[in-house]
Parts: structure tokens; sequence; C-alpha cells
């Protein structure tokens, strides 16, 4: 942020709000500046040292611009299996149907498997894989419009998690720790950067299922933890209203709602003038854009006017909740602002039959996954878009059945835009595919890569809870320098 | 001050201007250590020179005064600034030689620097950490304006304010304090009958006596308890759904109405923390005593299939550490798990020893098949007052028929089946009853109408039980788990000590036992927790308690009174409360009997701004706060302005009206969610159902708690979200409509529906500009809607109290009690039109979005 939106923000911070209340608030941080809403250009964290009687707070920004304005996180939610998709094991071919070596399971963790632990026998890859386009990125072939851009997404083999089952490990994954009530990542990313979007959430999430089991998504996925709720993300929902209460009440049309919120409003303007009252003129502006939101979000869910070729690019008909759509939704929020947008598609958990089970989820989600970055990159949004592909863990080289067990030593992502480094693959699993050996990436390192992009030091990015200064990577981190531009 | 030294780089030059001209504001008066100087030594030092062992890079400590003011190492020499390393240190701009070094994510601001330097100066003085030194009373301060007081604490805060030369502010309006008072006593406002005799005693008796009844009504209403509870159930993290993956339903809403209950009772405060973490420890605990050992089992549980058992135990025992010394220490013990304690002097053992105490807590790591059986390990049934009335005359009649089937067929009845006649029939098993109704079926034709009337009544006595009955998670004590300390937290490495429970050292030595020779039990922390020596336990609670009263803590970081805490604002006035809490026998309501009749309470709560620079968060309580009500008591209020409020207690969670759909990332099993009728729709919002995955947007938006974890505070946010809610949820909308009702009922005369629409909403009369604006909309919708009469009926159709749903001339049968007098003595209600019912619900619709309505001043 330049220095003369500073100001002028300041300004309006100076006008609008008494030195009270002003004060009062420097010390909660920026939660506190409260004109500034979740939905309109938010004070980044940073500002608060204009404020503050202290100045030692807030100064998380790295020198130069940042590459990157938002993020599009696309959730392969159960953990989908890197070996058939990102990482191929000819030697697991190899030994097809033969025992697990003890050697590398022994004292590791094991999530249902673990009654069979002493009859572990190793699967081979379920489909084949090609080495495509010019960089020579190898992906499965259930992913074939993946293959097509293989060029443009980097892929990291050496991902590793701490958590082994669903729940804590998407917690992991969003808040950097699977202790439940921290602030997921589109969270702290508002906290410190603020909303660009106008009359829109900055944090919007989205989910489709298909494919496979719909493990349950836990809605503190999106939360905002100890930060300040307008920090939380905001589910946009395919069926009944995008946006819960976003429609008028039955029998109430758009002239009554908004007689009735600008009566609100002289209402309110009369309580201040008796009884000055600084929170009034936050509540004002929260009715103001409330208002704004009701019009905004059904236009920006609507996607009727979307020219057909785009529709055929992404695979999708119309706004259905599928995967596609939501890809297609997910551009649109891009192109508004939306600072963090998170896609969950919920149906990777193939525990059995996983062999047509990946097939048919790699279809729902490949045609789009690809379209929205070639839809970015067309759009010249791509350089500061980061997309992020993958799943909370990856699967056992181990057959479970006919399926695979949930497995947290090595998975796969991919990565595009956002400064990130195209048609490159990254670090390395052992010749199973069991533990990342290669440089490995802890999801903690994938979050501060995340935020260096944004021009963000994690380590500084902090907020004040129960006495400690929190942060997204908790105590561990490291910026992955060899996957940037 | 703030940038004053941005700019510089010279030391010498700098520690000749701290020392030379230090600033006159800052060194007027004498740096209080607790409150000024710990927290910039814990915040930017502690880290490396603090209580872990583990982190500290030499032997020298922040921490503790011996080796702080050691002449060992001359790190800060009391009155010697020059000598002083401390100084030279902070000061310095060589990156080898400045502390904090510079790759410390701290750094110390002028202002701290300069204090630092003041301090030292000023002698040094060093006080240890306020929280964990005994409380003691102090005299009562002596104040001049004697007449300003009401009892002790406002000579605390009056002796506060005059040393700062600042006035109290004048008492609030009347009708402002009763709704106060009533808001912070029960969550519901006063009827507009309420306030008008409020008034008039005020005129009759004087204004302490009519306040006085006021007080003593309040906290005898049985409303207190659910207000209160609002705060426990937080801290506590109670919730009807178990949190981890498939978020399944619990049942465990009797400890909800203990908790309740106990409230409303005054239970002391030391027995209800023995009952709720030992209740089952009692010699012969009552129900009641069971119910409340709950608390054990309140945190999340998980059924997913791939959950590795030992992980989950650990999860759970950390939980309860983390809240346990939350909700009764205010301490962060839960942050040793990994490492010792970066602040605070707890180390990594003694969070393990902690956990011990729990060790002993029947309960699974992974609860196998639980999301399809909805058990969740030991629970007992809880019987409603109806059950027992109920059941007589079926299990009666059951007896009745066993009996004559014994007469008369005693030849042939086998034994077992006569066995299990002698079982009472509540009390039979599900095999044994299945025996039964396999005897029945063998029976001949002769026997078929008794055949019949069995399986009748045991339908019927299942119904019941089903209906009245709930059950309730329980603590049952088993052989002790083996509690290791776990290496970096790590459940899978078995290599750390095995401990017995115990207590953190610094709070006054080890535990106590009550059996020397046998392990240290949850009765024996208990014991501990409310022992009058215990430094924490009732500063803890008396602070929070008096939060709910003033919008902030004497200390205001309620979650944390260790090193990284508040340093209070009134110690003295906080020792003192806490001690005559312990000292009445931990009675609560005697302590907000004292906390609400004070000034201090009464003070009008108009904002100041020629405070603004000196107090801008009037901690100095010069007068009231205003702050927004709490999720529950929003709707709380919405109901009870619009009389569509039922005010039952207890029973299980009702469900409010909730945008379908929100439950659909939920799976095993999938869940649906219907919204209750009748009554339980109408439910104070402390009984909805609180799903922890997907807690009611409605609770949500206004910052309820998912109740995960433990929560002292909850934020207050102001989002277009909330706006939404309260313009759009049918909840709302129905309140406006019935609050219409309320109001075209009460006159044909518009302006005296605005009064009463202001009385109830706002316990005041509307401004005449108010009256101006509404009439304004009223006007304008009234046209509108006579020529839109399907919109009226559509508006008018929301919710399930709609006047159009019900046959003409029927009476409200929503309610079953609860119905004032002076509502339901309206018994002409005029014929109004649909048009002019959806008007006014225009302007109730405006006036629940007002910012006063979820206001409490």
């Amino acid at each position: 942020m330049s220095h003369n939106s500073e100001s002028r923000l300041m300004e309006q911070i100076q006008r609008t709000l008494s030195r009270r209340t002003f004060l009062k608030h420097a010390s909660t941080g920026v939660g506190g500046l409260a004109l500034s809403s979740m939905l309109t250009r938010d004070l980044p964290a940073n500002i608060q040292v204009l404020n503050s009687l202290d100045d030692s707070g807030g100064d998380f920004q790295l020198p130069g611009m940042p590459k990157c304005k938002r993020v599009i996180h696309l959730c392969m939610a159960g953990g989908p299996s890197h070996l058939e998709t990102f990482d191929y094991k000819s030697k697991l071919a190899e030994l097809d149907g033969k025992p697990m070596p003890k050697s590398v399971t022994d004292g590791q963790q094991i999530a249902q498997l673990q009654g069979k632990r002493n009859e572990l026998k190793i699967m081979g890859p379920q489909h084949g894989f090609k080495k495509c386009g010019t960089s020579g990125n190898e992906i499965g072939n259930i992913l074939p419009h993946t293959q097509a851009i293989a060029d443009e997404i980097c892929i990291v083999r050496s991902m590793h998690t701490d958590q082994i089952n669903h729940d804590p490990a998407h917690t992991l994954f969003n808040t950097g720790t699977s202790i439940p009530g921290r602030p997921s990542m589109g969270s702290w990313l508002l906290y410190g950067l603020g909303n660009e979007a106008d009359n829109l959430p900055g944090y919007v999430v989205l989910t489709s299922v298909g494919g496979g089991q719909s493990q349950p998504i836990a809605s503190r996925q999106w939360h905002s933890g100890f930060l300040p709720s307008k920090f939380q993300g905001v589910e946009f929902r395919s069926q009944g209203e995008p946006v819960l209460y976003v429609k008028n009440p039955a029998g109430v049309d758009r002239t009554r709602q908004s007689d009735i919120v600008s009566t609100v409003e002289k209402l309110n303007r009369i309580g201040m003038k008796s009884d000055f009252d600084p929170e009034i003129e936050t509540r004002i502006a929260q009715y103001e854009l409330a208002f704004k939101m009701q019009t905004s979000v059904p236009e920006l869910a609507d996607i009727s006017k979307e020219p057909q070729h785009i529709l055929d690019l992404y695979g999708t008909k119309g706004a259905d909740g599928s995967f596609a759509s939501n890809c297609l939704l997910a551009r649109r929020l891009a192109e508004r602002g939306v600072r963090f947008i998170q896609l969950y598609h919920r149906g990777w958990d193939h525990h059995g039959g996983i062999k047509k089970g990946i097939k048919v989820t790699a279809g729902l989600v490949d045609r789009a996954s690809a379209a929205l970055v070639q839809d970015l990159k067309q759009r010249g949004m791509l350089d500061d878009t980061l997309i992020i592909w993958g799943g909370e863990f990856g699967r056992t080289p181990m057959a479970q059945g006919n399926g695979r067990d949930h497995h947290i030593k090595g998975f796969s992502c991919w990565m595009a835009g956002g400064g990130i480094k195209p048609g490159m693959t990254y670090g390395a699993t052992d010749e199973l595919g069991y533990a990342a050996v290669k440089n490995p990436m802890h999801v903690n390192d994938l979050h501060a890569t995340m935020l260096h992009q944004f021009g963000i030091d994690h380590t500084r990015l902090t907020y004040r809870y129960r006495g400690r200064d929190f942060r997204l990577t908790d105590v561990a981190g490291k910026v992955v320098h060899d996957l940037l531009v | 001050m703030n940038h004053l030294f941005s700019r510089c780089t010279s030391p010498i030059w700098l520690i000749a201007l701290l020392i030379v001209a230090p600033s006159s504001e800052l060194v007027a008066q004498e740096i209080d250590f607790g409150r000024q100087i710990k927290p910039i030594l814990s915040d930017n030092c502690y880290a490396c020179h603090g209580p872990d062992e583990a982190q500290r890079a030499t032997d020298f400590r922040l921490d503790q005064k011996e080796s702080a003011l050691s002449d060992d190492f001359s790190v800060i020499v009391a009155s010697d600034v020059e000598s002083s390393l401390l100084v030279e240190r902070i000061l310095s701009d060589d990156p080898d030689v400045v502390m904090p070094p510079v790759d410390h994510l701290k750094k110390l601001s002028a202002n701290e620097k300069q204090l630092l330097v003041d301090w030292i100066k000023q002698g040094a003085n060093w006080s240890e950490h306020w929280a964990f030194q005994i409380p003691t009373a102090t005299k009562t301060p002596n104040v001049a304006t004697s007449d300003w007081t009401k009892n002790y604490i406002d000579n605390y805060v009056l002796a506060k304010l005059k040393s700062n030369q600042i006035e109290p502010s004048p008492d609030a309006e009347p009708h402002t304090l009763l709704r106060r008072l009533s808001f912070d006593l029960t969550g519901l406002s006063p009827t507009p009958i309420e306030v008008k005799k409020f008034v008039e005693a005020i005129n009759t008796i004087g204004m302490d006596a009519a306040y006085f009844n006021e007080v003593d009504r309040l906290l005898g209403s049985k409303h207190f308890g659910e207000r209160m509870a609002v705060y426990w159930l937080d801290l506590v993290r109670y919730a009807d759904t178990v949190g981890y993956h498939g978020d399944q339903n619990v049942s465990v809403s009797p400890y909800r109405d203990y908790v309740i209950e106990s409230f409303n009772s005054n239970m002391p405060f030391d027995q209800f923390t023995r009952e709720q973490l030992a209740g089952d420890l009692f010699a012969s605990p009552t129900q009641s005593q069971k119910i409340a050992s709950g608390y054990n089992r309140l945190g999340m549980m998980s059924a997913e299939g791939g959950v590795q058992p030992e992980e989950y135990l650990n999860k759970y025992a950390s939980d309860r550490v983390r809240t346990t010394s939350s909700v009764w220490l205010g301490v962060t013990l839960g942050c040793a798990e990994c490492h010792d304690h970066k602040f605070d002097p707890f180390s990594t053992q003694e969070f393990y020893e902690f956990s011990a105490f729990f060790a002993d807590i029947t309960e699974q790591g992974l609860y196998a098949g639980s999301n399809k059986s909805g058990k969740w390990g030991p629970s007992i049934d809880v019987h409603d007052d109806k059950y027992s009335q109920l059941l007589k005359p079926v299990v009666d009649e059951i007896k009745s028929i066993e009996s004559k089937l014994v007469n008369e067929q005693d030849q042939s009845l086998p034994s077992p089946i006569q066995a299990i006649f002698d079982v009472e029939p509540t009390d039979r098993t599900t095999e044994q009853l299945k025996k039964l109704a396999e005897f029945f079926e063998s029976l001949g034709p002769a026997f078929e109408s008794k055949k019949a009337r069995h399986v009748a009544l045991e339908q019927e006595r299942e119904s019941i039980t089903k209906q009245h009955s709930r059950s309730t998670l329980v603590t049952v004590a088993r052989e002790p788990r083996e509690i290791r300390v776990l290496t970096r937290g790590d459940w899978m490495d078995k290599s750390g000590k095995v401990v017995e429970p115990n207590v953190p050292r610094v709070l006054g030595g080890s535990i106590s036992k009550s059996n020397p020779d046998a392990r240290a039990t949850r009765l024996d922390l208990a014991n501990w927790i409310v022992n009058k020596n215990n430094p924490l336990t009732a500063r803890v609670f008396t602070n929070r308690v008096w939060k709910l009263f003033f919008g902030s803590g004497i200390s205001n970081v309620l979650d944390d009174v260790g090193s990284q805490g508040e340093s209070p604002s009134h110690p003295e006035l906080l020792d003192r409360i806490a001690t005559k809490f312990v000292e009445s026998n931990w009675n609560v309501k005697d302590l907000i009997r004292d906390i609400v009749l004070s000034k201090t309470y009464r003070q009008s709560s108009s904002l100041r701004p020629e405070l603004d620079e000196v107090d801008p968060e009037n901690r100095l309580l010069a007068r009231q706060s205003r702050f927004r009500l709490d999720a529950e008591f929003i709707r709380d209020h919405a109901l009870s302005a619009s009389d569509l409020l039922v005010k039952k207690m207890g029973g299980r969670s009702v469900m409010p009206y909730q945008p379908t759909g929100l439950y659909r990332h939920l799976n095993f099993p999938k869940r649906s969610y219907s919204p209750s009728k009748n009554e339980d729709q109408y439910r104070r919002g402390i009984y909805t159902h609180w799903q922890r995955q997907f807690l009611h947007p409605a609770m949500k938006t206004f910052d309820a708690p998912s109740r995960e974890e433990c929560t002292a505070a909850r934020p207050q946010s102001s989002t277009p979200l909330a706006a939404l809610v309260l313009l759009n949820d049918p909840s709302y909308v129905e309140a406006a409509h019935s609050l219409a009702e309320l109001a075209i009922q009460h006159s044909a005369d518009d302006q005296e529906r605005f009064h009463q629409i202001f009385q109830l909403a706002f316990s005041r009369d509307p401004k005449k500009e108010e009256l101006v604006v509404l009439t304004k909309l009223l006007e304008s919708h009234r046209q509108h809607y006579n020529s839109a009469i399907e919109d009226a009926k559509a508006l008018l159709s929301i919710g399930q109290n709609t006047e159009l749903k019900k046959p003409a001339g029927s009476d409200n049968s929503r309610k079953s009690s609860d119905k004032s007098a002076e509502q339901s003595s309206e018994t002409t209600r005029p014929q109004t039109n649909i048009a002019e019912k959806a008007a006014w619900t225009s302007v109730c619709r405006a006036v629940i979005n007002m910012h006063e309505f979820v206001l409490r001043k």
C-alpha cells in the first residue's frame, strides 16, 4: 500500500472516529479500526503502527512489492492419492502385491490400517502417467486437462503434515496447527492486508461433492478463530440464498427494504446527536454494506451472462453447485478483488475402489482446475493470483483392500501463478512414494511461502491472544525460495 | 514521544538524553513495576531470559529478582543508570550488542526504553507477580465526599478517580438503570409496567430503597441462572455435539440445567467447583452431583474411523488441562504441553502432572460406532418432573397384568419369566424385555387381550421414557491411565518420565492429599482450587463476574492473569472483592449484589469526551460502559419485547428457524434440521442447539463461540452479516410482526402505538424526531401494502406464530404458560386489515434494527 493511500485512509479514520475510539482500539489492533468493515477496503494491520501508542507491532511487510494479491485454494478434501496423480513410482508397479518392507512402516502412524500392521501390501499405481509439455512435468493420465497446462504449474511432491485424520488435518492445513480455535489462512491474510473487494466479503468459501466418500467439513476450517469475526470466511451456497439471510423476507421488495435500512440509519443518527457514540457510525456503515451486498452477491452468483465459450472452457452449464461452476465463480470473485477464495471438493477419500473412484473424482475437477489457470492467464490475472491445488494429506503406497489409507509422510500439491515458478517439479518422495525425502515441505512451509508472496514476513504477522503472539505458522515454517520466480 | 528516537543512532547521545532529560510526564509519578515494567520484560525478554529452561541463553534471568538484580551480573543496578548493563544494551545501535537481539521478533519502543531507564533511576523496585500472591484485603480508602459512595467498591473507585482529578458521572436515568440491571442480571429487558412501578417507587420510597428492591427481585428471578449460565457454558465449552469429524449429537443438556439451577439456588462457588470436577467422587453422590461431573466429559470427541485411540486420549487430556486451568485459574498452563512455559513459571512436567488428575476418567480415544448408537461413554438417564407421574399408571397396569397372569398360569410360567416379572418394569434390561415380548407372543389365544394390552403398555412406557428422560454424560472413575511427560507433546514418544497428579508449585507448593497413602484425586484438585490460599481462583472468578457488569475486567485480559496478562487497574479493589467473596463462603449472589448496588455501577454510561485523552478505555470507571448484548440476549430481547418468548426452563436443546442446508457438509450420519414446533420455537437463546461445527448463524454472527475451546471473553464484532440477520432472519421478522400486533392491540392511535413499541424495545418514550421518521415510513408502507395485499400476506405469514394461519377466533395456543396478565387481559382484538399490520411490521423491523435495540447502556 502506498504512502498516499495510507494517509488517505488515516484521514478518513480521523474524520470519522473520535480519539477515544481510536485509542481504545489501538490496543486491540486492526480489529478495532471499526469503520473499515469486512467488506470495504479494510485497513491492513500495519496501519495500526500509525495509531498505536506502541510502535513495536505490525512491522511485518517485506521490502519490495508483493507479487500476489489473492489466493484461490482448490482444496481436494478427503486426501487425493499422490500415487495416481502427481507422483509416479515405477518401483511400486514393480512390487505390486508384495509385502511392504517393515523397515518403512514400523513406528509410523497408520490410520485405518492399524489392525493390519503385519500384513501391509504394496499397491502399484492404478493409472498411467505422462511427461508433459516442455517442462516434462509428470502428471497422471486421469488428469488430461491438467496435463495440458503442465508448463503453467509447479508440482510439489514432498509435502508432509502431522495429522492423519481428516478433521485435524484440515485444521492444520488451514490454521497451521491441529488445535481448534486458531484463525485460518484466509483470515490471517485479511487481517494483514485487508480486503480489496467492494461490497463483497474478502474471504469466500464454495463447496462441491462427488466421486468418493464425502467426509465432513467443519466451518472451523474458514473461521477467524481469535481474530475479529469480520475476518472469517463467508460461505457462498449454490442452493438457497447464496449468502445466509442475503434475501429480503417474503413480501418485502427492494424499495421497502431500502426504506427500512434508511429509516434505521436516520434513527441511529438521531441517537448519535444526543449521545455521541462512534460505535453507531460503524453500525450505520455495516447496514449500508449489508444492503449493498443484497445486490452484489446475487449479481456475482449469476453466471448466466458468461459467454458460451467460457462455460465450455470450465465445463459447466451454469450455476449448479458443481466444482466446475464454483471455479468460474472463483474467477468472478477474484476479478472483484476478493482476497482469499477457497473451494472444497469433497470426494477424494478413496479407502476402497480407488481405481474407479479416483478417476471419477479427477474427472469432476480436472477440466475446471485447468480452465481456471487458463482463464486467469488470458485475463492477465495469473501473475498476481496464487492457485493452490491439493488435499489435507495423501494416501498410502500400501493397499487397503482395493483402496488406499490416509498418509501424511509424503504427498503432492501444485501451485500456479502468484510468482511461483511455472513448469517445475519440486521435491521427491522415496522410491515407494512413502516419505518426502528430497526437499521436504511441511504445511507450515507452504504457509510461509504463501505469505511471502504477499510481501509478508510470516514470523512477524502476529496477533496477541492469551498472552502469546500467535502466527499462522505457529512456531515453524520456512519460505521455500526455490519455488519463487 | 513515540518517534522521538526513531531517527537517532547515537547511543551516547541517547543515554545522555534519557538520563538528563527524562520525559516529565513519565517521571512525574513513581513507576509501577507490575503494571509498567514487568509486561515489557515479559514480552521482550522472557523468551530467552525467562522460565523456559531449554531456551535460556545464559544463567541470567529477568523473571526472578535474585538474578535480575544480582551484583554478579550488574544488569540492573538500582538507582544507577550508568552502571546498569541493561541500559547500555537496550540503547545500543551495535547489532552485536543490542537487546533484544536484532533477529529477535520483539523490539523495544522508545517509550519502553524510557520507562526502563526511569525505573532503574527510581530504584528499580521489584514485586512478585501480583496474581500468584495470596490476595489480602486492604483498608477501605477514605474519600472526602462520602455522600457519593454506597459501599466499599465506591471508595476504591472514587479514590482512584480523585487522584486523577476526575469526578464520577451522575446516576443513569431510572429507566436506563433498570434496563441495564435487568439485562445484566437476567438477560431480559424490563416490561413497561416494571419500569413504571420502579419510577413510582422512587417517588414514594426513594431511589435507594426502590433500587434495592429491584436488585433483590432480579437476583431472585429464575432467569438470573440463565443469564449467568451463558457465561459459564462458554468457559466450560458446553455444546450439544461432539465437535470432531462428524460432529454428532451428544446428550448433555442436564448439565446445562444443573448450571442454571446452581446459580439460581446460589450454590456456593466452592461447592459448584467440587461437584463439577469430582461430583462422582463424593461419598454418596446425588443425581445432581453426578450430572455436575459431566463437566469432565464436555470436551470434543471423535468417532472417525481412522482415529488412533491413544492419540485422541492425549488430545482429550490436553484439552482438559487447557480448559480447567483457564476456567478456574485463568492461566495458560496448556502452553507447557510441548515446552516449559515461556512467560510463567510452569514446567512441562507440571502440565502432565496436572493432566494426571484426570487420568481416571472412563473414556475412549475412538468412540467407534457412536455415530450410530448415540452413546459416548458413561451416562445416566435424567427424568423430568412429569416422568414419574405419567409412568405410574402404566407401570401399575403392567404389574397388574403380570400378576394376573401369574395367578392364572402359575403352573406353566417359566422361571426365567417369573424372574423378569420380579424386576420393576422400569428397571428391566433390553434383553429381559425381549424375552418378555417373546413369552407374550408364545401365549395362546386365550390371552389375546392381555397380550395386546401388554404390548401397548410397553410401547407407552417406552414413549414416556423417551419423551421425559434425557441421558447425560457423567464421569465414572477407573484405574488411572499411566501419564508420562511427552517429549515435545509427541504421543508416540514413550521415553518421558511417568508422573503423579500434582499442581503447579508456584501456586503454593504441592497438592495436599486427602489420603496420604494414595494418589491425589480430582477431589483433592477441587479442594486445592477452592482453598482460600489459592491465589488465583477467587480473583479470576470475581474479575470475570465484574466484567459482566462493567464490560471490562479489573484486569482486562480475562483469559490470562500470568505475566502476559494485564496488571489490574484497581489491584486493591480486586483483592478486596476476591477476599470478601471467599469469606462470604463463596456467595455469588452477595458478590453480584455488592457490585450492582455500588454507585460506580449506577453511573450514567454517557460518553465523556473530556476523558478521551486521560482514560480512553474507561478503566478508571468515571462512567458506566455501554456494550452490545450477547448473541443469546439479542434473541431473548426480540422475543420478549414482542411477547413471543416462552419462559419455560431447561430440557433438551431447541431448534430455532435456520436456513436449510446449513448442515450439508456434515456426514456420518447425514443431518437435516427441523425447526422446533410450538413453544420450543420461542425459547431463550441459551437453549439453542449448539452445533459446534455449524453454530446457528444468528448466534455465530453475534460472536457466540463454537465452544470447541474455553472462551473467557467473547469478541464484539460489527459486521454486515449481523445486519443481515436482524433484517432478514425469520425469527426477527416474526418478532417484528408480533411486536406490531401488540402495538395495534394496545391502541388505535398511531402515537400511542409508537410509544408502546418504544417502551417495549427501549424502556423509554420516543423522541419527536424519531416519531417524524417512523411516521413517514409507516405512511409510505401503509400506502404500498394497501396496493400490494399479497406482499403483505407473505410478510405476515413468516414464522409459525402467524395470525393468518390461525382459524378465526382461536386463542394464541402457542403458549401453555407465562402469559402475563397485562397482555392477556386484551380480549377484544380489533379487526385490523392486513396492510396495516404489514406497515406496522415494517416500523417494528426498523426498531429492532436500531443500534439501541441491542445496546446495554
